[in-house]
Order: structure tokens, then sequence, then C-alpha cells
């Protein structure tokens, strides 16, 4: 899932600075999830933006926010609201923002900070675990993402920077690869972490990525 | 080779410094407290941007060193340069026929000055050691052929008193077999757990170098072992030091370094002394410790 929070109101009233009318989506997701973007958060952004004079235009919880279909199938229902806004306020991720925008060509402002791929430990708090680097090495680090859960991203082992098992970037969090070297050493497979892993490509992890499926 | 290589084959106790670039070009107190190690010891090491905090280059003052007829070690970390800018900079430090490399990870930026800025950590301290070995057999990481193979002696560091300590031996194995031909310690103030240290990597078949870190008061002593990874100070230390008065910490410091150095000259192949702006008095140090 994205986890995101909303930006400040006083970020999204200057984004908004010089307009009259917006529109406002949400998205059923991950927005949803993260108590960004689902109808309780519409409503009351709406309720705000009344309060600060603005008039909008609608409001809607777009199934996934994310999908170019779903996108403009609900733009041309909303055709009207949409037209009649000067631009459309997004409370869903920024690759949400970036999709309605793109296919909706309409003015679309950004109200939350997408913070990572994240995993929900309970409702408030979340963690990141996977960081889409495209050459998944969970196999070996028995499930534990290093690349993603050490600050440093290293390959080869931990650093000297450990204290009670705790990394010295911040000592909440467990250091990664005291938790793999647990994790293999309890299941006898320290062998993985034995050999030496070669520096990583960053070939797949480069910007802008794109994926087609091949043709059968 | 470089003396530092000859004098570890020798099987003689060999002892290093280290000197840390200013923030600045206001390089006569660093090059001061080296000339303090001139004789005493057989190589100097060099920091590269230490604790994150940005400094003068450690490669200019290597090679600065090397001129005044000093032998350096050049210390590298991959928090800054990615593998082409590494090894670009190993090739410049083989150029000024600098060729001892200590090879680190390097602490995080958020741990220094400049913590808007991109951690790199394309390569590790292991990728690293790999990366130097490579050159020197005439090959870049890319596979391409070099118009001339520098030559390095390089090594990697170690923390002894680490808790759990294996994860750092498998990883020590690691650096020998990328090519790491020394090892200097993090600091050490426990004889008895470095004694058990090297029975544990004695199979490793490599010379290392326990870390000596000056104590210069009882709060340093306790602000290390509150903040600093991988060292620990016995009480006994801390309360050895607090019962003298404080105009007596550097003759203190220099005591317990000394004895320090006498208790583990067995077990070990020789010290790194980081005196951390007291290099005046390693020559005293050694001379108390009898190397």
């Amino acid at each position: 899932m994205i986890i995101q929070k909303q930006k400040s109101f006083e970020e999204i009233l200057k984004s908004l600075e010089g307009e009259k009318k917006v529109f406002i989506f949400g998205c059923a997701d991950c927005a949803t999830a993260c108590k960004t973007g689902g109808q309780p958060e519409l409503d009351e952004m709406k309720k705000k933006l009344e309060e600060k004079g603005f008039e909008v235009t609608g409001t809607y919880v777009l199934d996934t926010a994310c999908l170019v279909g779903e996108v403009r199938q609900r733009g041309r229902e909303h055709q009207q609201q949409i037209d009649a806004a000067d631009s459309i306020l997004m409370l869903a991720c920024g690759t949400a923002t970036q999709t309605v925008f793109d296919t909706l060509n309409k003015l679309t402002h950004p109200g939350c900070e997408s913070l990572f791929i994240g995993s929900v430990q309970r409702l408030g708090k979340y963690v990141e675990k996977c960081s889409a680097c495209g050459e998944c090495i969970l196999e070996e680090t028995g499930g534990i993402c290093p690349v993603t859960r050490c600050p440093k991203g290293l390959m080869n082992g931990p650093c000297g920077g450990y204290r009670n098992g705790k990394c010295e970037v911040n000592s909440d969090q467990d250091c990664a690869w005291l938790l793999i070297y647990d994790r293999l050493k309890a299941r006898g497979k320290l062998a993985n972490i034995e050999k030496i892993r070669p520096a990583k490509s960053n070939r797949t992890a480069g910007k802008a990525r794109s994926f087609v499926w091949e043709r059968k | 080779m470089s003396n530092f290589s000859d004098a570890l084959k020798s099987g003689k106790f060999v002892v290093t410094g280290e000197i840390g670039p200013p923030k600045g070009i206001n390089v006569g107190p660093m090059f001061e407290e080296a000339e303090h190690l001139r004789g005493k010891v057989v190589a100097i090491n060099v920091t590269d941007i230490q604790s994150s905090v940005m400094r003068l280059s450690s490669l200019a003052v290597c090679i600065r060193l090397k001129q005044m007829g000093l032998e350096p070690i050049l210390q590298m970390v991959c928090r800054d340069r990615n593998r082409l800018a590494l090894q670009s900079d190993l090739l410049g430090a083989a150029m000024w026929g600098i060729e001892n490399v200590l090879c680190l990870t390097g602490d995080h930026v958020s741990l220094g000055d400049h913590k808007d800025a991109k951690n790199v950590f394309d390569l590790d301290s292991v990728t690293l050691l790999q990366a130097a070995s490579t050159l020197m057999s005439g090959k870049d990481m890319a596979g391409n052929a070099l118009d001339g193979a520098p030559s390095f002696f390089p090594g990697a560091v170690v923390s002894p008193a680490s808790d759990p300590v294996e994860p750092q031996i498998i990883k020590m194995r690691s650096k020998v077999e990328a090519g790491a031909k020394f090892f200097q310690t993090q600091a050490v103030y426990d004889p008895k757990q470095m004694d058990e240290f090297m029975k544990k990597v004695a199979s490793l078949n490599v010379p290392v170098l326990a870390g000596i870190v000056l104590l210069k008061s009882p709060k340093m002593a306790a602000f290390m072992n509150e903040n600093v990874a991988g060292v620990h100070v016995p009480q006994e230390l801390i309360d050895e030091m607090a019962a003298v008065e404080k105009k007596e910490y550097k003759k203190k410091a220099v005591e317990i370094a000394a004895r320090l150095i006498k208790q583990m000259k067995d077990c070990c192949n020789g010290v790194h002394i980081m005196p951390l702006g007291w290099d005046a008095l390693v020559p005293s140090v050694l001379e108390k410790a009898g190397v």
C-alpha cells in the first residue's frame, strides 16, 4: 500500500490561491486505509474549504485512483461538476494525482504526501518493508529486505553501528542485518550471508520505470 | 610495497596513528599533530569526512603527508561516492603512490552536519575492497581493461566489542575474501575480549591492529558508552579516570593506553592509535608501553 499523509490545510489553501471552485477526488484503496482520502476525509475537506469561502462542486471517492480506465469513466460521469470547478484537489497519492491530471487534462492539486510502500501494523502505524528495487533478494535474506530496512542499504552484512540490536541511525529501529542474522541462524541458513553479494545493479531501480507485458 | 605492509610482513609489532582533516584549509595544526607521530608510527590514517561532518578531502591530505615523508593510510567510505567516483579516486591515490587504503562503509549522513545530503552507499565495505582488488588485476568493475594497473595494500575495519560479534566475524571473512590484507579495529578497552576475538579469527590469518582511543575524561568515556556503537569502556576504567584531578587526565590517559597496549601486545599484530587531537601524547604512550 502507498502510505500517505495529508498536506497541511495551509499548504492546500496556498495551492488553491486565486481559485473559487474545486472538485475533490479521493481513493477507496490506500487513501482510505490511511485516512487521507476516504469519504469522511472528503466531507471534512469540503466543509473546511466551504468555511474559507470556496464552492465545492462535488466530491467522489474513486475505487482505485491509479487506474486510468477508472479515472476516465468516473471523470465522464462527473464531467459537469469537474468542468464547473477551477481545479481538482486530489486526496490520494502522487500517482493518483498524476493519473487524474494526465487523464482528465484538468489542473489537479496534490493534497497528500506519498511516503512509502508500506505495511499497516495497525491504523496509524505504518512501516516500510520494500523499495520496489526490481531485484528481490528476500529468498536469501530470510525474508527481510536490507535494501529497504537498512538505512545504508548494505548488501554484505551489518556495519559496526548496531547497539542493543538497534540501528545507529534510529534507536527505535531494529538493525535489519541482525534480524537477518537471527532468522537465518535459527534456521541453519547462515551460509546464505557468508558468501559475498556483488555490488547491486542500479539499473532496475532507475527512474522513470515502466513495465509492459510481452506478447505471448 | 608500502612500509606498512613490509612491517606487517616482518612480524614486528606495528603501530599506526591517525589524523582528521579540518573543516577549512587551516591545516597547520593537523600537520603538527602528524609531526608528533613521525618516527613513532609506521603509517598514519587520514579519516574520510569522519562522522559525516563535511571536511577537507582525505586524499588531498594523504598526498601532502606523502610529500612530507610520512606514510599515509587513505580511508575511503562508501557514503559519498558511487562506484565510478570511488574507482576514480583509487586510481588517483595510486598515481600519487598511495597504496594503503582502508575501506569502510561510512557513517550515515543523518549523524553529521549535512543531514539533507544523499546517502550513496552504491558499494559497501566488502564490494569496495573487491573494487580495489579488481583494479589491481588491471580491470575496472565493468570489466574494462585499465591502461596501467594500480597497486594497493587494502585493509578494513572490524568491531570486536560488538554484541553479537558473530555477524562482524562473518563480514570480516568476506572482507578477507574480497582482498583485505590488514584490519584495524574499533576502540577496544577490554584486553580479555580482544584476546577471545583474536582466537575466533585466528584461522583468517590476517594481521589485526587493535584500536586504541585515548580516554580524555570520565565524561568522554561515558559518552562513548552511550553513543558510539561497538565501543565499551569498562566501569573500572571510568572510575580510575574519575579518581584523579582534571589536570592529571592527560597523564592518566597515557597510563591507561600504555597498559592496554601492554596487555594486548601478545594477542594482536599491533595497535592503531586514535589520539583525537592528543597526538603529542603518543610518543609517551608508546614509550610507557615499551613498543
